[in-house]
């Protein structure tokens, strides 16, 4: 077999395979149910009611998906310049550990501190992608490994920080650090309402992600040198200089996840503050097809279904892997489909 | 002081040899797959899958050697999948190895937790045991130190053999080869890139599946979540530090284990006990990537790695 273009491809086409995509995870979530013994609509019906079924739930998947935006515009604006940063599970946990520290040590009144350990954590997360970029520019070293391994050795890090001098005096000797001031954290988006201003914040920066991309120069070399670096240093663009800015701002967005959980939601940083926030980051962005408005919708469903997942799973005996297995089968089924709206399979 | 006494220990040895072990089959997978043409990020999944299929297999009654080719034909399953989504539809290598290690791991955790409901600590099964070998294993100091592995370990080293073997010594070696280097010149010598890539991938995946097997079916009895922990991502770096070469690849993987070996000896000296066991942790992840800058202007990268060949495009 092998593929050829299809010219000016149907509407049928162009939303009937991803719909296709999504019907066939559905498809394998139901198995999955039944495998567990349990019935497969009452499930999905009980993922559904958990995600969205009530003004409780919603807004507990709005809270989840507040951390998935950050990384998967993290994700999606490095992908876009082909630098495959899959560690923004590191760029967020520096984001929060830059996050704790300017807010516990610094002394800072409220409105001053929020933006402070705002810039601390973006700075704190660009740092750490621009080592592995400068690797990859300097010496050709992959990030792909670099920056997984990077992941492990910052949980690591924040591992040794919180059992020593980060750890908080009245935690009851848990490894936690101590927690921001009250007046530091995020205020809640909207009054009486159980969600902070950081999904605020992500729905912003979604929307300037999207207008560097159309509006600016930045936004026009970094698509040019994600499709054809040779054509974009041909074309004078400053390929590398590109790649440096994207590692920055990948790296900076990412952190700004492990900020708004820290000043929003939980207050303090432990070891478990993101369940994998970072490398779900990649399958929300992947999903949305790297489009940062995309990422909003994408974000919102795969939180929705880990939501949803976890609150079904403790009224049926459906494990929570459910969620994780059905995240993996939509991205892959998915990434195909979009093929197949591009290319026909022909035999020969 | 304390590392001449530790290395000159012969159970330092036999831990060199231990952990070295899973890492060199998933190495010898994913340079396979590599050589070929196909990055397999799928690894780190695969292990997962692989490490809990043998030993599930072994704990539903199954014997040892038929669990290790269940968890072999596992790890060949998601090959198959990797492969099928990556050669013959050209679909982004990084996004599909990806996929698949979040589908492989979820697979293995929610297998477990459906066939395993109520426990609160995995139930462990009677692992490979050390192999005595008549003569060998008496050895003063070297008995101990080479010569008192499980059967798995020895097989580790003859997979390196074979792999170079095969590469190197055979038409299907030379035509994996230049599938990763030159695919169009496969195909005008008659033969599918794709059968090829397909076969390498799945190949490469089974023997990632073996590796994370070691982990419950001889290095420990049970199964534990996030038991691989980063292995599979290590031994990307390794193929790198192997400059894609089987022979390279294990000098790495031994290099490698020594290392993890002597800093789990080092943490419990005096001199280990004031400084954070994190700092310890860090040390493989940390030489991985000290690896991967060493080697990184002498690696003769396969020249077709991660570049989709459909036979329609000149």
């Amino acid at each position: 077999m092998r593929l050829e273009p299809v010219r000016n491809a149907s509407l049928a086409r162009r939303l009937g395979l991803p719909l296709l995509a999504l019907a066939f995870t559905v498809v394998v979530a139901s198995v999955l149910a039944r495998l567990a013994g349990a019935d497969p609509f009452a499930t999905l019906g009980l993922i559904l009611k958990g995600a969205a079924g009530s003004k409780f739930a919603l807004l507990e998947t709005l809270n989840r998906a507040t951390p998935l935006i950050f990384t998967g515009l993290a994700v999606a604006v490095a992908f876009r310049a082909k630098l495959w940063n899959i560690g923004a599970e590191a760029q967020l946990y520096a984001g929060a550990l830059l996050t704790v520290l300017v807010g516990t040590q610094l002394g800072l009144p409220g409105p001053v501190a929020i933006p402070a350990m705002a810039l601390a954590a973006i700075l704190a997360g660009a740092l750490v992608l621009l080592g592995p970029a400068v690797l990859k520019l300097r010496l050709g070293v992959d990030e792909v490994v670099t920056t997984l391994l990077l992941n492990f050795i910052m949980l690591l890090l924040i591992s040794m920080l919180l059992e020593g001098p980060l750890k908080d005096p009245m935690g009851m000797g848990w490894p936690k650090s101590p927690p921001i001031p009250r007046d530091a954290r995020l205020p809640r988006l909207i009054e009486g309402l159980r969600l902070h201003w950081g999904f605020g914040l992500a729905l912003i920066a979604a929307v300037s992600v999207w207008l560097i991309q159309i509006r600016t120069t930045l936004g026009y070399e970094i698509r040019a040198v994600g499709l054809n670096p040779q054509a974009a240093r041909f074309a004078g663009i400053p390929v590398n200089r590109v790649i440096v800015k994207t590692a920055l701002l990948s790296g900076g967005l990412a952190a700004l996840a492990g900020f708004s959980e820290v000043a929003g939601l939980k207050g303090n940083l432990t070891l478990d503050l993101s369940p994998g926030f970072g490398y779900t980051g990649i399958v929300v962005a992947m999903l949305a097809l790297l489009h940062p408005l995309g990422v909003v919708a994408s974000a919102i469903f795969v939180a929705g279904v880990f939501v949803g997942a976890n609150s079904m799973s403790r009224a049926a005996d459906v494990p929570t892997y459910i969620a994780d297995i059905s995240v993996a089968v939509a991205l892959l089924s998915m990434v195909l489909a979009i093929l197949l709206t591009k290319f026909r399979v022909v035999r020969g | 002081m304390e590392i001449l006494d530790i290395l000159l220990s012969a159970s330092f040895w036999a831990a060199v040899l231990r952990i070295a072990s899973p890492l060199i089959f998933a190495t010898m997978g994913e340079l396979i797959c590599e050589r070929a043409g196909v990055l397999n990020l799928g690894i780190e999944g695969i292990m997962v899958a692989g490490a809990f299929a043998g030993w599930m297999a072994v704990y539903a009654g199954l014997g040892l050697w038929p669990g290790l080719l269940v968890a072999l034909l596992t790890g060949m399953a998601f090959g198959a999948l990797h492969g099928l989504l990556t050669v013959p539809f050209g679909l982004s290598q990084h996004v599909v190895g990806l996929g698949i290690t979040l589908l492989a791991t979820s697979s293995a955790y929610y297998a477990y937790r459906l066939s395993l409901p109520e426990v609160t600590s995995p139930p462990r099964i009677e692992p490979f045991q050390p192999v005595h070998i008549p003569g060998l294993s008496d050895l003063p100091f070297f008995g101990e130190a080479l010569f008192s592995q499980t059967a798995l370990t020895y097989l580790a080293f003859a997979c390196v053999i074979a792999v170079a073997l095969i590469l190197y010594r055979t038409p299907l070696g030379l035509a994996l080869r230049a599938a990763g280097e030159n695919p169009s010149a496969v195909e005008a010598q008659g033969l599918s890139v794709t059968a090829i890539r397909i076969g390498a991938v799945m190949a490469g995946s089974g023997l990632m599946a073996v590796g994370g097997a070691f982990l419950t079916m001889s290095a420990f009895s049970s199964f534990f979540f996030e038991m691989v922990n980063g292995r599979g991502w290590i031994c990307i770096a390794l193929v790198v530090f192997g400059a894609w070469r089987p022979g390279k690849a294990l000098i790495g993987a031994l290099l490698f284990a020594g290392f993890d070996a002597l800093q789990i000896r080092l943490q419990q000296t005096p001199l280990g006990a004031d400084i954070p066991y994190q700092v310890f942790l860090m040390v493989p992840y940390v030489l991985s990537i000290l690896a991967l800058v060493l080697m990184s202007r002498r690696a003769e990268v396969p020249a077709a790695l991660m570049t989709p060949y459909n036979r329609g495009d000149r």
